[in-house]
């Protein structure tokens, strides 16, 4: 184990990221509390509480996962993406570094941000709502994994990606829909029953039922069936990482 | 002398079907300093990188230090530093930091003194804390060494270290080679550039269209095909050369104006006041003479050429 190379990479891509603190740190957190003065107290207070949970607390898990998701898609892609835009990546490949941990580097920083990330979002919410966590320690697994899963998810797109406009497409037109769609802001009980069938597709509806079940105990599907999916999820993305290193698909000619 | 490098039987196609290395062999010895000749698009650049692990090969095997770079990755890998053609680093990142990030990537721990060292025999020393981005481009190009050498390599490779690099900075390269050299690294650099291969090299490989076409001593190359040619001007044109002399190894340049005899280097030159005698005697008269040695470059265009 090459944990001396392991810690450089993670190292590196956290010094990034300080660097750059408005961007990765400072921007999701605003943007998140406009959304909470909009939704929560604005709309919210004109709202019906759900299941018992007044809506400003009820949207907190969907917004911090809205954050996590699309923050660690992009950082993850963002950080391997850079290094082959660059060429610096030659470094990277001819170091005595495994697959599996030059992954760990990438993808455990990305995670690292998007799950400090998500726990500012759940403080900076509440100076808006006040809401409870039933399940605290299921909420961090939770959070552990969904950061994981999606940050190795945005270390394919990176891999993937031949320019900046196709790294920016996934964020944008795939997580950020699927996140909105996918029960952020409602529960899908409140949708007819046809598209409630159609929710059911949408991987981002089992992470966000999971995610809120850890915070009020209610949930759109069982915790169960949230936590296989998401795992199913993991699981194909590091197929894919796996693929990616055995063939060396756009790393090494 | 025992290998340090081995190169069996290589060869690269590209995924766009193009064939890079034809089963290139080459061994290296430890300790020496080896020049990879040729001219651009030869492939010397597409050699590093398999070697280095940056491309897969599609035939052949290649050790390093005594480690298959495939099987062996980690052991034959953390022996080398390479020094990529193009200049690419981190231009956000100061020195200090992008040194200490190659050591560690490298699987190194931190060792400080190490890397000052390292920074100040590339007069980088008082740079340490600034930006790449704010650095010469002469200077980029020693952070990246710097960066190479920050994991204490036994192998070192250069690739064209002195492409678009100014004279002074061209000297002091060739005296941290040779320091390196003392130290015991072995260096393989690849060059267009004759002259870089004939002032640095124990030993050069002249590669061509993805073939090795010839690897020998720096000295013997040159002693081997070292020549001298002696040019004619001739004040009466030549339609050809005349059979009297057809035994004596001459070459009649177009328009039958020139007329260049080649000879041995080392010879006493008894066979050049010969052949001028037997000009005499068939009345063929000239304006001029001048002789050169012919230079490794000769050599090299008249391999690529064949
Ligand atoms: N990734 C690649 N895909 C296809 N062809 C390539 C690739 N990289 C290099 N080549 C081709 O391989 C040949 C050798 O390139 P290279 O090894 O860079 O030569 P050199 O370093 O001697 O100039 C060139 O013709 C180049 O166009
Ligand atoms: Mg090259």
């Amino acid at each position: 184990m090459n944990r001396h190379g392991i810690r450089a990479i993670y190292r590196f891509e956290m010094a990034r990221t300080f660097r750059t603190i408005l961007q990765s740190i400072a921007s999701p957190v605003l943007s998140t509390s406009l959304y909470f003065i909009v939704f929560g107290s604005a709309i919210g207070s004109r709202m019906a509480a759900i299941e018992g949970v007044s809506y400003g607390a009820f949207i907190v898990p969907g917004l911090m996962l809205l954050s996590i998701l699309t923050e660690s898609v992009s950082n993850a892609s963002f950080g391997i993406y850079l290094p082959r835009f660059s060429g610096t990546i030659y470094e990277v490949l001819s170091a005595p570094l495994s697959s599996l941990e030059i992954v760990i580097g990438y993808v455990g920083a990305a995670a690292t941000k998007s799950v400090l990330l998500g726990l500012l979002i759940s403080v900076t919410a509440r100076l808006f709502v006040s809401y409870h966590i039933l399940h605290p320690l299921w909420m961090i697994a939770f959070l552990l994994l969904t950061a994981v899963t999606f940050s190795l998810f945005g270390f394919v797109i990176g891999i993937w990606a031949n320019g900046f406009e196709q790294l920016q497409l996934v964020p944008t037109m795939i997580v950020m829909p699927l996140t909105f769609l996918g029960g952020s802001f409602y529960s899908i009980r409140m949708l007819p029953p046809l598209w409630q069938k159609v929710a059911l597709a949408n991987p981002v509806v089992y992470l966000v039922s999971g995610f809120r079940w850890s915070f009020y105990g209610t949930s759109d599907v069982s915790v169960g069936t949230s936590l296989g999916m998401t795992l199913v999820f993991l699981g194909l993305c590091l197929v894919a990482v796996r693929w990616i290193f055995k063939t060396g698909y756009r790393l090494k000619a | 002398m025992a290998a340090i490098i081995q190169v069996e039987n290589l060869s690269k196609r590209y995924a766009s079907g193009f064939e890079a290395l034809k089963r290139v062999d080459l061994t290296i010895e430890r300790g020496e300093i080896f020049a990879l000749l040729g001219p651009n698009g030869a492939g010397k650049t597409t050699l590093i990188n398999v070697i280095c692990g940056i491309v897969t090969a599609s035939e052949g095997s290649v050790r390093a230090d005594g480690h298959d770079i495939v099987r062996d990755y980690r052991a034959a890998r953390s022996a080398i530093g390479l020094v990529p053609q193009e200049l690419t680093t981190d231009l956000f990142e100061k020195v200090w930091d992008t040194v200490a990030f190659s050591r560690g990537l490298f699987g190194k721990a931190r060792n400080d003194a190490h890397l000052e060292r390292v920074l100040g025999a590339l007069s980088l020393l008082d740079k340490k804390d600034s930006k790449i981005m704010t650095l010469s481009g002469g200077m980029k190009r020693r952070v990246m060494i710097a960066k190479a050498l920050a994991h204490e390599p036994r192998i070192l490779f250069l690739d064209e270290p002195t492409a678009g690099v100014d004279v002074a900075l061209r000297r002091q390269m060739w005296e941290l080679v040779s320091g390196l050299r003392k130290e015991g690294v072995t260096i393989i650099l690849t060059t267009h550039y004759i002259e870089e291969a004939e002032a640095m090299a124990d030993r050069i490989g002249v590669i061509d269209h993805g073939e090795l076409v010839l690897v020998d001593e720096k000295d013997r190359l040159l002693e081997r095909l070292g020549k001298k040619e002696l040019t004619l001007e001739l004040k009466q044109p030549l339609a050809c050369i005349p059979k009297e002399l057809a035994d004596e190894p001459l070459e009649l340049a177009p328009g039958g104006r020139r007329l260049v005899y080649t000879f041995d280097a080392k010879s006493d030159g008894a066979g050049a006041a010969r052949f001028l005698r037997r000009l005499g005697e068939q009345g063929i008269e000239f304006t001029d003479l001048n002789t050169k040695e012919r230079s490794l470059e000769d050599i090299f265009v008249d391999l690529v050429k064949s």
